[in-house]
């Protein structure tokens, strides 16, 4: 697929970030009728027990570029949605709780917390994963190109949610000083702590996205 | 002076930049990591933990959560396999620990210890069935503060006691064999009589010994005898008369969570009388008899899965024993099972660094040369195995500094906090952490300059480090902490700050910090395997985990450039022992580069011995005729020759040695069983790393840090920071520049904010996630960071190259500490992480105010 490089839609963003707050998603899970408090993030199968089908919905997400049909609970998590119903592992889940971004993905173009977004919240927005952004032919997005030239990132755990976020700042801000991607990217922990090899091959990605870099 | 940016000088691989193979499929999202497989039928599981510190299970009653429709089975700990003894690898005897952690427990020693698992269908009827088990419990006294358990009448961790205590050995009977190790490293097997099984023992101090407390001076009691934990040279007290200064010292280390991105999460079936299991390990080849011994199962019966492990620092080394309730669940139910650790659930499960109190005496020469050093060091380990953070400090520190005469004692105390073991440089951080600050406020008093300090104290060549052992001191293999310091100290412009620092500004003022550092580099004894297909690619098999140090590929580099190999040529397997890897080192305490390189050149070293064998008996001469170069075995000036491809088909014709049907005789078993799962294939050369080596290894770390304090807010910045590696050859400059500046800033967590907090009054943890215990991110470090490494081979080793993961750490923390003691003054802090308010209130207070001997506050 082509990776789009506009700039998302403003309303678009509005909407999607309304449909975030912290007061929204535990509304939403309160709304999905889970009788386990403890047990709203975890991972129900959807057809393994008849009890479980109670309040799932088939609805439709646009992942990747491709419409999918899926079936979720109402307090269904995206990253649990896109992990275990879409068979999409490159967003990790580092802690659950929208403290580190390791399963940051872009929504209508803008980075977000997939662990914090309620799949059923994203029925009318375009959904882009890691597996999404290298072109279908192969070839690389040029942060990904940047990362492999510069040896960027250690266990990489981290890494698709580093490179969600940072391709959706880049949309925003094309040239930035280190600093500013530095404060562009701060929503994702790096526990390799590689943060300076990171920030020197994201730029790098950054120049390749500018078309300024010759390839090494 | 510039950055020293160009490494490898003549050699083709050694020393030069690429991107490792392993990357492509990291960005694209298809590298799998334990979480990332399905099998079918997979059934979930979560874990019931204890709610309180210390207690006893009275009664479970499952009944209600069994009746439940997707409930597959329940795992408590009547169901684990009794702790047995068992044989290493290596044929040393491990003695099974039956006080030691089993994974499941009736009687839970930590809040958050696993009590019981239930399997079902998803998580949800998982967590539901955990809330319908009815769980009766007794509680039982506990400590969460090591102090506190010393104390006369103090609570103690366990019901045997506090302390771990080995019985003095007996000699062994006359006419009696040694026991245990048959194999060539039975440390037991020496003629003297196995030691005995470790005992829990109560240790007690008097009032007496803690009358200098509520000063905040680390009260020292006596200690078991235990010669790793005692020691001296030299004439200590003798010393300390002759000395300029003396300074008298008590500092507290934090502990901190691991918090490796990715959780201990396993997933683990049976097939065919084999367990498979997907999880993250420092090891691919190490962690299989570790789940056999776990498991009691034979190690042909373990197939482990580790192509991607999301960190480790110590955490993981083989593995963690957790792993053993998906898979004793899937035989249970008969079906898969997945144990997603919830980052809270690692926060009690997935380790820590043990906080070390230390005190410490220093007597210093008008130079500043540390004639005198008393050193005690006070480890919190939690209430399984001792970690081994408190003996490791006292020779970091001896070989750091290199102290004239030194009497060095520690205690490592168990509580009911969660279990500790060795992160990223342990006992090397918290031994440095305890010194540096007071090297720092020396060279203040004595008017020494800060980097002079350390040159007069630091290690130079083989010096030697710890207690004379049979006739004779420990010693180092080589050290060039020297240079690192001058040349770090040339590049971060040391004088000229220096001499304006600290620097007011307004409301703010600058101060610079220096720290040396070091830990072990390298251990020897590992093997390398590597297969020529008959299509001219070489294969190199690769047993070590998978952690993105890249260790795990760029140690083959050196066997490809003395093959003559084109990098591209080149293959390396790793990730599963199902693929036939070799021993191999586990990718912890800093060993893999040293270790490996050494096995890496062994086997490259055998196959072209090899080669030349196949060529002339194909082709006629003797071997020492031919020689391997440009993917050709070749008469020497000229002549026949034929390509590796050809000598691969070769090589299957001749068999025995050549294509693995016979593996060299050196090499472990397990590279034997792989050799012989890979025969036929093509050429295959086995060895096993037997180059001499004097000395212990270590690498050393010159570190340079700037800090900015604002004085209205106590708050702090890190303006600058350079790390001046001496690492021996540099393999890989990337990946070390990455392990170099990633392993100071897992040290400057330890500095500037990361800790755990914990209740004392239910011996709660507070801090169970990433906003509570704050490991640093990247707005904690300057956006551009430096580093540099000198480069030099170490003379010890074929290759030249030495580990850095632990030796940067101590320093990234030390450093900070020392710049910011700089720009405040030495009277405001007795603890690290140092936060704003501890800054604020010591300043209004003209002494710290950190109550620097309380735990977990």
């Amino acid at each position: 697929m082509e990776v789009m490089f506009d700039m998302p839609d403003e309303s678009n963003i509005k909407e999607v970030l309304k449909g975030v707050s912290r007061r929204k998603f535990i509304q939403g899970v309160i709304a999905g009728g889970a009788g386990v408090s403890a047990a709203t993030y975890l991972f129900r199968a959807s057809t393994a027990t008849s009890a479980a089908s109670a309040g799932e919905r088939l609805i439709t997400i646009n992942v990747n570029g491709r419409d999918r049909r899926v079936d979720v609970m109402k307090q269904e998590t995206l990253a649990m949605t896109l992990r275990y119903k879409l068979g999409l592992t490159g967003t990790k889940i580092g802690c659950d709780r929208a403290e580190c971004g390791a399963c940051t993905v872009l929504i209508d173009g803008v980075p977000r917390y997939s662990c914090s977004t309620l799949t059923h919240t994203v029925r009318n927005a375009k959904v882009l994963t890691i597996e999404g952004l290298a072109k279908e032919d192969g070839t690389l997005h040029p942060v990904q190109q940047g990362i492999i030239e510069e040896q960027g990132f250690q266990c990489a755990f981290c890494m698709s949610g580093f490179v969600m976020a940072s391709v959706g700042f880049l949309q925003t801000n094309p040239n930035p000083t280190r600093a500013e991607l530095a404060h562009g990217i701060s929503g994702n922990l790096c526990r390799c702590q590689d943060y300076d090899k990171i920030l020197t091959a994201l730029l790098r990605g950054a120049e390749i996205m500018r078309g300024e870099a010759t390839h090494a | 002076m510039p950055n020293k940016t160009e490494y490898g000088g003549n050699h083709k691989l050694i020393g030069k930049d690429y991107s490792t193979m392993d990357l492509h499929a990291k960005v694209t999202g298809q590298a799998k990591y334990a979480e990332d497989y399905r099998a079918e039928g997979m059934l979930f599981a979560k874990l019931l933990l204890s709610p309180m510190p210390h207690g006893r299970v009275r009664r479970i009653d499952t009944s209600a959560a069994l009746a439940m429709p997707g409930v597959k089975g329940i795992l408590t700990v009547d169901d684990l396999p009794a702790p047995a003894d068992s044989l290493t690898d290596n044929g040393t005897v491990i003695h099974a620990n039956k006080l030691g952690e089993r994974g499941l427990t009736n009687e839970p020693l930590y809040q958050g210890e696993p009590i019981l698992a239930v399997a079902a269908v998803d998580e949800l009827t998982a967590a539901e069935a955990i809330e319908k088990i009815e769980l009766d419990m007794e509680p039982l006294p506990f400590v969460i503060d090591p102090l506190e358990t010393l104390r006369p009448g103090g609570p103690n961790p366990r019901v045997e006691g506090n302390i771990w205590y080995r019985p003095p050995a007996p000699p062994p009977k006359p006419g009696e064999a040694p026991k245990g190790g048959e194999g060539r490293e039975g440390r037991e097997g020496r003629g003297r009589g196995a030691p005995a099984p470790l005992e829990v023992k109560d240790w007690k101090w008097t009032e007496a010994d803690f009358k200098d407390f509520n000063d905040g001076k680390l009260p020292i009691g006596k200690i078991p005898e235990d010669p790793g934990n005692s020691w001296s040279y030299g004439d200590v007290d003798a010393a300390f008369k002759n000395a300029a200064l003396t300074l008298d010292e008590s500092f507290t280390t934090p502990d901190t969570s691991h918090h490796c991105l990715e959780t201990r999460t396993a997933m683990a079936y049976w097939q065919n009388g084999k367990v498979y299991v997907h999880t993250g390990t420092q090891s691919t080849i190490q962690t299989v008899p570790a789940i056999a011994r776990w498991l009691n199962l034979k190690p042909e019966q373990v197939v482990l899965v580790s192509e991607y492990t999301g960190g480790g620092f110590g955490s993981k080394i083989t593995g963690a024993i957790s792993l053993i309730i998906p898979a004793l669940l899937s035989k249970k139910c008969n079906a898969p099972v997945m144990m997603r650790v919830s980052r809270e659930e690692e926060t009690f499960i997935g380790r820590a660094r043990p906080s070390i109190l230390g005190r410490m005496k220093v007597g210093f020469s008008k130079e500043g040369k540390i004639i005198a050093l008393d050193m005690f060091m006070l480890c919190n380990t939690g209430p399984y195995d001792a970690a081994g953070d408190a003996p490791s400090s006292g020779r970091i520190v001896s070989l750091l500094y290199q102290p004239e005469n030194m009497r060095f004692r520690a205690l490592t105390v168990m509580t009911n906090t969660p279990p500790r073991s060795a992160q990223s440089s342990p006992g090397g951080l918290q031994g440095i952490v305890v010194m540096e600050p007071i090297l720092a406020k020396a060279a203040r008093q004595l008017k020494v300059d800060q980097v002079e300090i350390r040159k007069v104290n630091a290690p130079e060549g083989k010096a030697k480090f710890g207690p004379e052992q049979r006739g004779r001191r420990a010693y180092a293999t080589s050290a060039f902490l020297k240079d690192a310091l001058d040349k770090g100290a040339e590049q971060f412009n040391w004088k000229e700050r220096a001499a304006s620092s600290p620097k007011r500004m307004g409301t703010k003022v600058r101060g610079v910090g220096v720290s040396s550092s070091c830990y072990v580099g390298g251990s020897t004894g590992f093997d390398g395997l590597l297969l020529i297909k008959p299509d001219g690619r070489v294969c190199f098999q690769s047993g070590i985990g998978n952690l993105g140090t890249e260790s795990v590929i760029d140690v083959h580099r050196v066997a490809a450039e003395i093959l003559g190999v084109p990098w591209e040529k080149c293959d390396v397997c790793w990730g599963t022992n199902d693929k036939h890897l070799p021993w191999t080192c586990v990718s912890g305490g800093s060993q893999t580069t040293h270790a490996m390189t050494r096995a890496a050149h062994a086997v490259a070293t055998e196959a072209v011995q090899r080669l030349k064998e196949v060529a002339a008996k194909s082709m006629g001469g003797s071997p020492e005729n031919y020689e391997v170069a440009n993917e050709r075995v070749f008469r020497k000036g000229g002549g026949g020759g034929m390509t590796l491809a050809q000598a691969a088909e070769k090589a299957i014709k001749l068999g025995g040695i050549y294509d693995g049907h016979d593996a060299n005789p050196d090499v472990n078993r397990f590279t034997k069983a792989a050799a012989a799962a890979l025969a036929g294939q093509g050429f295959i050369a086995s060895a096993r790393d037997k180059y001499p080596h004097d000395g212990q290894t270590h690498s050393y770390v010159a570190t340079f840090a700037e800090v900015e304090v604002d004085l209205e807010t106590g708050k702090y910045y890190l303006t600058d920071f350079l790390a001046y590696a001496d690492v021996g050859t540099v393999l890989h400059p990337k990946a070390l520049g990455g392990q170099v500046l990633g392993r100071s800033t897992l040290g400057i967590g330890h500095a500037i904010g990361q800790k755990w907090v914990m209740d004392p009054n239910y011996g709660a943890m507070l801090s169970r996630r990433f906003h509570h215990s704050k490991p640093p991110t990247i707005l904690d470090v300057p956006a551009k960071m430096e580093w540099a490494a000198l480069d030099i081979p170490d003379p010890e080793t074929p290759v030249g190259s030495r580990g850095i993961g632990e030796p940067p750490v101590g320093g990234g923390c030390a450093a900070i500490l020392n710049a910011i003691a700089n720009a405040v003054g030495d009277e405001v802090f007795r603890r690290a992480p140092v936060y704003a308010d501890g800054i604020l209130l010591a300043l209004e207070n003209g002494h710290p105010m950190d109550h620097a001997l309380t735990a977990h506050v």
